[in-house]
């Protein structure tokens, strides 16, 4: 932490002053206790560098512990509903943990380093849940979020740009692979990931080499239309690929007062990362339980006629109330008008026609919308680059 | 195919019952544990080639009759003694006798004798509502089915049977401590003292403590279920766990000893065994617990095969223990000032004032040992002279409070603290030094490493409110049955938690038994 940093009840992150220069409309938000930009200079300029050229994000504010030891993998496997031992060295996977309950803690992604070497990712401080997780197992667990500069590099051009900043044969990286780099004489390491829902990568680096990796970056991505985005554009991006934001599309438990305002794996379209083949992961008897009495509330994906986004909308079915939106956009690339959604059950089936209530403003004239929308299966926006190895070339 | 239909994880009371009932109804049931005599905490200690005494419970008075009936264990060889009196020894030799009803001695006043008729009645007016909840298993307050509604609906009608008064004083002092009580009701700091007694035994509260109350009317309740009063089993604590084995042997029930268990095994997501200390595996449909709940979750499964939160939960189980056990041999009889020969063979309490209590539990909570500490004195040599030979006695105290892990470490302190215990029986009973041949000091950490119990505490966790009753030992193991499973709590960590009462065993077993687990 810097001195000037120590002034401020914010922090700053490794990248601060190249962002603080980039940052031409100084709107700035919290993430974490970090201040960072919310944009740039256009919101939704910044959205079309992620679709069309290179959005650069800093993810930097994100939490990673590096989990390590002979029981590393078993400590994981306890602790999320997937099974961890698929996840090969230097591969990613997304994860989700809940507790005793079945409730949904978080969400976030596991990077396996090596055999007994884990970095976890997660939205939340979670220092203290894996400190009680840790009970009976023979781990060492290190909060590293400070240790690590991290920056989302994501887009049709960005295998290129970073290829060019010095990643060699980054093309040949398959997605959720890691790839170790060397840039100024520290270690780079490069996974392809991204919450964009496109192709893209994440680099993560000593803080110290930051600013020149960012510098770097920025130089050899010019002629690629590459910019700096912040987390309005990137919202658009992550609700487009379908992506849950935690805090926003659920409540992680641990945050929850009010009973009944948190959600299981099973309620929020997340059944396929709960494997109830492993003997024991927390949660896995109340989740067995909620399985076959069946869930409270369903979580859907709507395609809202229209191009009036359906933010904080009230979900209706003949006439009556069976849901409220979470999370909502006009997606640009997928033109298409999408809604996150809470639907109790039984409602909210694939193809179920439902009504969006919308609000909106122009010019003090409130109006109200009531939008037809329809449940689809997955998100519109898919691009073949996302999957593609070798990555194709821009 | 597994080995047998359960496995019973220690031979104690709690775990003799639960067998046995299992094994009465059909089942094909194996106890095993790790020392050489059945019975835990009910068990014999061999002081010298002549001297046998109760190891670490000296009487009995909670254990439930209707056991002893369905279990025919006065004829496995049970006999218990005549029911016996409390004295409080006072300094000036001016002792008082506590029976169930009456006090005397001391130079009571009229008020005091009154007080304390009438405050035994209310008492165990309000035990016998517990009475009710301890015979069946704790009732869930959310998720309830019929049973469960049927158990609380009797206690709401219990409650509202006890009429207005006696309801809203209820309610007033259930989750207060002994020491506002007892000041409300008595004069005489001797009196008040040795009721405070029966409130902090087994336990590091103080009469000041949070919770006393409730741990009073849990000594009540048992006292309504046992004997109605305290008395010597005839042949030590022992000749219970023996009568216990007998009984569970001759519905059929296997008993190892000698065999600790090492580890309870899982396959998959449910318990299928254990394995001992020897290597050997087991198998079983179930597997009963009467280790208590941090030895079965920690040691014995192991935190990786549970979930966090229940981790978390054992972690956070409280289960400190100030109690600490003296055996003294005797080359004859020792004289209490100002106490007829007669009285001897009667409890026999050292507890000051509730003042002097709190004063001696002050050091225990920093890992310090105190000058004075509270006993709680059996003679038994006196009534059964069958444990002592000719001419000699043995003289058995609980002891509070004694730290479990004093910060100077009990090697160098206990030869020091034990001198000080004797000191201080010296003084009501001067002369008894001179008398002693031989004398032992079981810490709580002895009594944890002799009897398996974490912290040496025989409740298998303290018993507060918030760890009892629908929420013993803590929620998600309430009813028996734990989230594991093929895993059931049946010893005094679970409701209705300890003393030697047996209930808990019994519970447990019904509960196996009524939901079908074997068959």
């Amino acid at each position: 932490m810097s001195a000037e940093s120590r002034d401020h009840m914010l922090l700053t992150t490794p990248f601060h002053s190249r962002i603080q220069q980039a940052c031409e409309i100084n709107d700035w938000g919290i993430w974490m206790g970090y201040t960072t930009p919310n944009a740039y200079f256009d919101v939704e300029l910044e959205y079309f560098a992620i679709r069309s050229t290179t959005g650069v994000f800093d993810l930097s504010p994100i939490n990673k512990y590096r989990i390590t030891g002979p029981d590393a993998e078993a400590f994981l496997n306890r602790m999320v509903t997937r099974d961890v031992s698929k996840i090969g060295v230097n591969r990613v996977g997304y994860a989700v943990w809940c507790n005793d309950a079945g409730e949904m803690l978080d969400d976030g992604t596991i990077f396996r380093l090596g055999p007994q070497d884990f970095r976890l990712c997660s939205y939340q401080r979670t220092d203290e849940w894996l400190g009680w997780c840790a009970l009976g197992f023979d781990v060492q667990i290190e909060n590293e979020s400070e240790a690590i500069a991290a920056l989302a590099v994501q887009g049709p051009t960005s295998c290129t740009v970073l290829t060019l900043a010095g990643c060699a044969d980054l093309n040949q990286l398959k997605p959720f692979g890691i790839a170790h780099y060397e840039f100024e004489g520290v270690p780079l390491a490069v996974s392809r990931t991204g919450f964009t829902g496109d192709l893209g990568y994440e680099i993560w680096i000593a803080p110290d080499k930051a600013e020149a990796f960012w510098d770097r970056l920025f130089e050899v991505g010019r002629d690629y239309l590459i910019k700096p985005i912040g987390s309005y554009a990137l919202n658009i991006a992550r609700i487009e690929a379908g992506f849950l934001q935690a805090r926003v599309d659920f409540v992680p438990a641990e945050e929850a007062v009010r009973p009944g305002r948190t959600r299981s794996p099973l309620e929020l379209g997340l059944e396929w990362q709960v494997d109830f083949g492993k003997a024991l992961f927390n949660g896995r008897e109340a989740l067995l339980r909620q399985r076959d009495e069946g869930c409270r509330y369903r979580f859907v994906l709507l395609d809202v006629e229209g191009n009036k986004p359906a933010d904080h909308s009230f979900i209706l079915k003949n006439g009556k109330t069976v849901g409220t939106v979470t999370s909502a956009a006009w997606c640009p690339t997928a033109k298409s008008n999408l809604a996150f959604a809470q639907i109790e059950m039984p409602h909210g089936a694939p193809g179920d026609e439902l009504v969006a209530e919308i609000y909106y403003q122009r010019e003090l004239h409130w109006t109200r919308l009531l939008a037809p929308c329809k449940v689809i299966d997955a998100p519109l926006f898919n691009p073949a680059r996302r999957r593609q190895t070798p990555a194709p070339p821009h | 195919m597994t080995d047998y239909d359960a496995i019973v994880i220690g031979a104690g009371h709690n775990g003799l019952v639960a067998a046995s009932y299992l094994a009465k109804a059909g089942s094909k049931v194996l106890v095993l544990d790790g020392r050489g005599q059945p019975g835990g905490c009910a068990s014999n200690r061999q002081l010298t080639e002549a001297v046998t005494v109760s190891d670490c419970a000296q009487w009995l008075g909670q254990f439930d009759r209707d056991i002893i009936k369905d279990l025919k264990l006065m004829e496995h060889g049970l006999l218990l003694g005549e029911t016996k009196q409390t004295i409080a020894l006072q300094a000036d030799g001016n002792h008082l006798t506590l029976e169930e009803t009456d006090v005397s001695g001391g130079g009571l006043s009229a008020d005091d004798q009154d007080a304390y008729r009438r405050f035994r009645k209310q008492m165990n007016r309000f035990a016998k509502l517990i009475v009710q909840l301890y015979k069946k298993r704790p009732p869930k307050l959310v998720d309830q089915n019929w049973h469960d509604r049927l158990t609380l609906l009797k206690l709401g009608l219990g409650l509202k049977l006890l009429g207005r008064e006696d309801m809203r004083d209820l309610m007033r002092i259930a989750l207060i401590n002994i020491y506002d009580v007892l000041n409300e009701h008595f004069d005489h700091p001797g009196l008040k003292a040795a009721l405070a007694l029966d409130a902090v035994t087994g336990s590091t509260m103080g009469p000041r403590s949070p919770n006393t109350v409730f741990s009073y009317l849990h000594r009540l309740a048992g006292n309504q279920l046992g004997q109605q009063g305290l008395c010597q089993v005839l042949g030590g604590m022992g000749a219970l766990g023996e009568a216990l084995a007998q009984a569970a042997r001759s519905h059929g029930a296997t008993i190892r000893l000698n065999s600790p268990v090492q580890s309870i095994m899982k396959e998959h997501d449910r318990v299928c065994g254990v394995k001992l200390d020897s290597g050997e595996q087991i198998s079983a449909k179930i597997v009963m617990s009467s280790a208590d709940p941090v030895t079965t979750f920690k040691s014995l499964l192991g935190y990786r095969h549970i979930e966090t939160g229940m981790a978390r939960r054992v972690e956070h189980y409280r289960t400190r223990s100030g109690t600490a056990k003296l055996h003294v041999v005797l080359s004859g009889l020792p004289e209490f000032s100002g106490l007829p020969a007669t009285s001897l063979s009667h409890r026999l309490v050292i507890a000051p004032s509730m003042d002097a209590m709190e004063s001696m539990l002050n050091p225990a909570k920093y890992g310090e040992v105190g000058g004075q500490q509270l006993f709680d004195i059996s003679i038994p040599s006196i009534e059964d002279k069958a444990l002592v030979s000719d001419g000699t006695h043995v003289l058995t105290s609980l002891v509070h409070y004694l730290p479990h892990s004093p910060k100077e470490g009990w090697d160098s302190l206990k030869p020091r603290v034990l001198d000080r215990l004797l000191d201080q029986l010296e003084g009501y009973a001067p002369g008894i030094k001179s008398l002693v041949t031989s004398a032992e000091l079981l810490t709580p950490a002895d009594l944890e490493a002799t009897f398996g119990m974490t912290d040496g505490n025989w409740h298998h966790g303290e018993l507060s409110i918030d760890q009892a009753l629908m929420m013993r030992p803590f929620p998600g193991a309430t009813q028996y049955q734990t989230p594991v499973r093929g895993l059931v709590l049946c010893g005094a960590g679970a409701h209705p938690g300890g003393g030697v009462m047996g209930v808990a065993g019994r519970n447990a077993a019904r509960e196996i038994l009524r939901g079908g687990h074997l068959s």
